[in-house]
């Protein structure tokens, strides 16, 4: 079995972000950046599934140069090779555009199975996956918190609301895009670490993958980031301050008296 | 409180490779998700946390230098960022991964015939064994040559007599790497855990190192089969190689305790507010506190990476590594008080980390050669004089080459 994992690197979430001097992006000076959280749980799937079925896991990224180390943890922790779209053709791409580079990569692979997080932790829209899916053909689940594969097709458990999950059985290929509670990652062991360095990292170029750089990238976007900025501090917002008790006093009076919403 | 993000003042990320920040920061965040959530209790408890052995060897963080036998053969660089991540966590922590990998199996591995690292160095990796280093003694600390443990050759055995105090480990050894006195000098043995006629009971009322096993060993005519001597040992001098592989990870084990220490008071300090809603690193003494502990931190790293540029050229000599543990350790010392007086009363509870580091570090400043000793070497090695014994320096003096007293104290 072939498992591609779609992964993405993000701003680490303990960095401080200010807006780029355009507005457009954040400023990415001296920030750090980690593979996205629910990328992890992709990540770790698939080496679980890869070890007990003997698999293949092939983990893609589309991102810079500083993506290269996403991959490398990547493939520390038991993936078996990469593939970095870096060209300079990829960037600024959104969700459709990246799903189009990520759709060639799969063709290209053929794989048995995408898994991805069900969203990323920088824009967060949860869309390239479902994009990916669709652009592919392929059936689709998202927010996954249990996986198993056999047979061709693929049983997995969807988070829903009120506490409930829903059990679907889902044809392979699909796209499976997982959340937090499916595993927990491992960490690389310093041997897997050594051992990354001689593995393969490909680095493809949309020509490569038989695209036009206009359908990848900022060119093949359809979405554009106006502005970014700072959410502004609410007005009247009030901070208790005391133990649990006394807060909890303090704002049940404040409920009752000030919001009258008791 | 923020996760710790490292102190890298000096930008001196970019000049790791890839590998050696991958390894850092999966060290890190094993002792952030595992280490930090129970170091606290293991040290009000006096216990080491042994549910975290099998964790540690499946990082691979026993024996991590050693090229052979499937392990991964680390340089200097990476494996001092290993010490400076654990020692972050905690110095217990380091010394019992400190002690195996360095004390144990680099002995096993370097001065064993094969059956005792076939035997011994896939256990001691495993975590299904764990090792300690008997060489200090009651009575005999600083000056290891005149132990008194004596091994006597009887037929197909050798026979230890003799007390070790102060090993770290002991108790909850598999296997000793005890030296000894022979006929021809000083040899290196493996006693087992079960021997009869050796017995190992931990030290009590420690007040630093809580969360690390510290024990006392005797050796009662205590029999030993005679292939377990370590053959290729021919000297103490073989017991100082292992303890400079040691020594050099304490060096970058002190930058970690001085970073947990820095970081935890710079974070304090920008969100303790006093005097009108102002946070305390607003205050100027506050500021010049925490510029010295980065500045210091910051030299320390470069020494501590000047060391792994010299081990891994097979250039680094017992005098380089004891000005990295020398001066890195102090550095811990003084950052761990510095950084309890920013905190102020917070300083002395348990839960910031800092008293704990504090207490720690009194141990470290004086295991592994002690901070004056490490400066009677540098004394040595630029003078050309030994001062260790006072009548030399005497005779020295009378030659009229008197050493200036340095103090590096602030």
């Amino acid at each position: 079995m072939k498992i591609g994992v779609c992964i993405k690197q993000v701003p680490d979430t303990e960095a401080r972000l200010r807006p780029s001097a355009s507005g457009q992006w954040i400023d990415e000076e001296e920030i750090p950046f980690a593979i996205n959280e629910g990328d992890e749980y992709a990540i770790e799937e698939a080496i679980s599934i890869a070890e007990q079925t003997g698999g293949e896991v092939v983990v893609v990224t589309v991102g810079p140069e500083r993506a290269r180390e996403a991959l490398r943890k990547a493939l520390a922790v038991g993936a078996h090779r990469a593939v970095h779209l870096a060209d300079e053709a990829y960037a600024g791409g959104d969700c459709w555009a990246t799903a189009r580079a990520l759709a060639a990569v799969a063709n290209r692979e053929s794989f048995d199975l995408i898994l991805t997080g069900s969203q990323s932790a920088d824009v967060g829209f949860g869309t390239t996956g479902t994009l990916l899916a669709s652009m592919l053909g392929w059936p689709h689940a998202w927010l996954v918190v249990g996986l198993e594969v056999a047979d061709g097709s693929a049983k997995v458990t969807r988070e829903m609301e009120a506490g409930k999950n829903e059990l679907l059985q889902i044809g392979l290929p699909a796209v499976v895009e997982v959340q937090a509670g499916i595993n927990k990652p491992r960490y690389a062991s310093l041997k897997g670490i050594m051992q990354a360095k001689r593995k393969e990292v490909a680095e493809l170029s949309p020509a490569d993958l038989e695209l036009d750089p206009s359908q990848v990238g900022a060119a093949g976007s359809r979405l554009e980031f106006l502005s970014v900025s700072v959410p502004p501090k609410g007005e009247g917002a009030q901070i208790l301050e005391g133990d649990t008790a006394e807060v909890a006093t303090q704002l049940v009076d404040k409920l009752r008296t000030e919001a009258r919403v008791l | 409180m923020n996760r710790f993000s490292g102190v890298d003042y000096l930008d001196l990320d970019p000049f790791l490779d890839d590998e050696e920040r991958l390894i850092r920061d999966t060290v890190r965040a094993f002792v952030d998700d595992k280490i930090k959530p129970i170091i606290e209790e293991c040290h009000r408890e006096g216990t080491f946390p042994l549910q975290v052995v099998p964790e540690l060897a499946q990082l691979n963080l026993f024996g991590a230098s050693i090229d052979d036998y499937g392990l991964p053969g680390l340089k200097g660089t990476a494996y001092g960022l290993i010490m400076q991540e654990l020692e972050r966590g905690d110095s217990g922590l380091r010394s019992m991964v400190s002690v195996q990998s360095s004390l144990v199996m680099y002995p096993i591995y370097t001065f064993g015939s094969q059956e005792q690292k076939d035997r011994w160095i896939p256990a001691l990796a495993s975590g299904e064994a764990i090792g300690c280093f008997g060489l200090t003694e009651p009575d005999f600390g600083s000056n290891p040559g005149g132990m008194r443990t004596t091994a006597r050759r009887d037929g197909n055995e050798w026979v230890l007599n003799g007390a070790k105090q102060w090993i770290t480990n002991g108790t909850l050894s598999a296997v000793a790497v005890v030296w000894a006195k022979t006929e021809d000098g000083i040899r290196g043995f493996l006693v087992e855990n079960g021997t009869p006629g050796f017995t190992s009971s931990d030290q009590h009322g420690k007040f630093s190192l809580r969360a690390s096993v510290t024990s006392e060993l005797g050796f009662q005519d205590c029999r030993i089969p005679v292939n377990n001597i370590l053959p290729k040992t021919e000297g103490l001098k073989n017991a100082l190689m292992c303890l400079n592989q040691a020594r050099y990870g304490i060096a970058w084990g002190g930058l970690g305790a001085a970073m947990e220490c820095y970081h935890t008071a710079l974070e304090y300090a920008k969100e303790r507010l006093q005097f009108g809603g102002q946070p305390i690193a607003s205050h100027q003494l506050v500021q010049d506190k925490l510029v010295w502990m980065v500045t210091e931190i910051s030299k320390g790293q470069l020494l501590a990476l000047q060391l792994a540029r010299l081990k891994d050229e097979g250039r680094l000599r017992h005098f380089h590594v004891s000005m990295g543990k020398r001066n890195n350790v102090w550095v811990a010392r003084e950052c761990a008080k510095l950084a309890r007086e920013i905190l102020g009363a917070n300083g002395i509870v348990d839960d910031y980390p800092v008293i704990r580091h504090m207490l720690n570090i009194e141990s470290v400043y004086t295991y592994e050669g002690t901070h004056d000793i490490h400066g009677l070497v540098i004394g040595e090695r630029v003078t050309g004089i030994p001062a260790y014994n006072p009548p030399a320096a005497k005779a020295a003096a009378r030659q009229d080459a008197v050493v200036d007293p340095v103090s590096n104290r602030r």
